[in-house]
């Protein structure tokens, strides 16, 4: 299992992913060999997957971000696949996800203005199948957008 | 920005799937120099469309076995000031993100906890406990996935 220095260090790259092996063997209070090592076998274990880049929509143009909740008509046994397959092929789509609630699937739509949304939202979501209901969440702004667990 | 070209999407598409790419390999890969494809990186960031990265970490391994999405509505707006909840929910570890929104709900919070009894206690004892927290809604997350976006194929 983890330990104390696992768990500092992964604290430390959580925060700034980018940071420096030397940097951030000084800041988890180790020598850069046992950082590099220690960082090798949580990789090896599959405990660190990787790194993505963020990519801020609002800065490439697209201005409306909306999170579509949405529950969808169970009497059809296909319908989540049908539905998923059908979400995954539309472009604005950037964020899917599936939920045990009162909510079924939202998907994360962003584009490039109201007018652009409206179109978006009327012939590229309103078509997808087996919808019985959805709510729209209009992002106003992120407060905390991190995503870091508290190890 | 609005300026981008074919490649400069195909660059932003292979880094939101693995960031950790250097210049020349991506280079090698869209058939640049590795000094134009960095150009190009130092570009997207100093245009704000590359704000970072995400360190992708595997939950369950690590002992976090639900995500919960909960939808939050202030109870007494103009009583409690937003900069007061924001301020309180942000300190919370176990939320991860907190989205200002408009709608049914007032804030969209994305809590991490160890399994459901351990969401109970964040629940109970941290969010219940927010200034103006109103009515709440859970939904347990059971699969997530991030999509290229419109970068094109």
């Amino acid at each position: 299992m983890l330990d104390d220095i696992d768990r500092r260090l992964l604290r430390h790259l959580q925060s700034d992913p980018a940071m420096r092996p030397a940097e951030l063997a000084a800041r988890a209070g180790v020598t850069p060999a046992t950082a590099w090592r220690r960082l090798e076998r949580l990789r090896e274990r599959g405990i660190i997957r990787g790194a993505q880049a963020r990519i801020d929509w609002r800065a490439l143009g697209w201005a409306v971000e909306v999170s579509l909740r949405f529950t969808l008509d169970k009497a059809n046994p296909r319908a989540f696949d049908e539905f998923l397959a059908a979400a995954r092929a539309v472009p604005e789509v950037i964020e899917i996800q599936t939920f045990l609630g009162r909510v079924d699937v939202r998907l994360n739509v962003i584009a490039r203005d109201m007018a652009h949304y409206q179109e978006v939202y009327r012939s590229r979501i309103l078509t997808l199948p087996h919808i019985a209901d959805i709510e729209a969440l209009m992002h106003v702004a992120e407060v905390k957008s991190d995503e870091a667990l508290p190890l | 920005m609005t300026d981008l070209d074919d490649i400069d999407r195909r660059l932003l598409r292979a880094l939101a799937e693995d960031a950790t790419q250097s210049a020349s390999a991506l280079g090698r890969r869209f058939g640049l120099s590795q000094p134009a494809a960095w150009r190009r990186l130092r570009r997207l960031e100093e245009a704000g469309i590359l704000k970072g990265r995400r360190l992708v970490l595997d939950r369950e391994a690590l002992g976090f076995g639900v995500t919960v999405f909960l939808g939050v509505k202030l109870a007494a707006k103009g009583r409690v000031s937003l900069e007061d909840f924001e301020r309180a929910v942000t300190a919370i570890p176990e939320v991860q993100t907190v989205q200002h929104v408009l709608g049914l709900y007032d804030y969209r919070l994305r809590v991490v906890a160890r399994d459901l009894p351990d969401f109970e206690r964040v629940l109970r004892r941290r969010i219940m406990t927010l200034p103006g927290v109103g009515q709440l809604e859970a939904n347990v997350l059971l699969s997530e996935e991030r999509r290229p976006g419109p970068l094109g194929a």
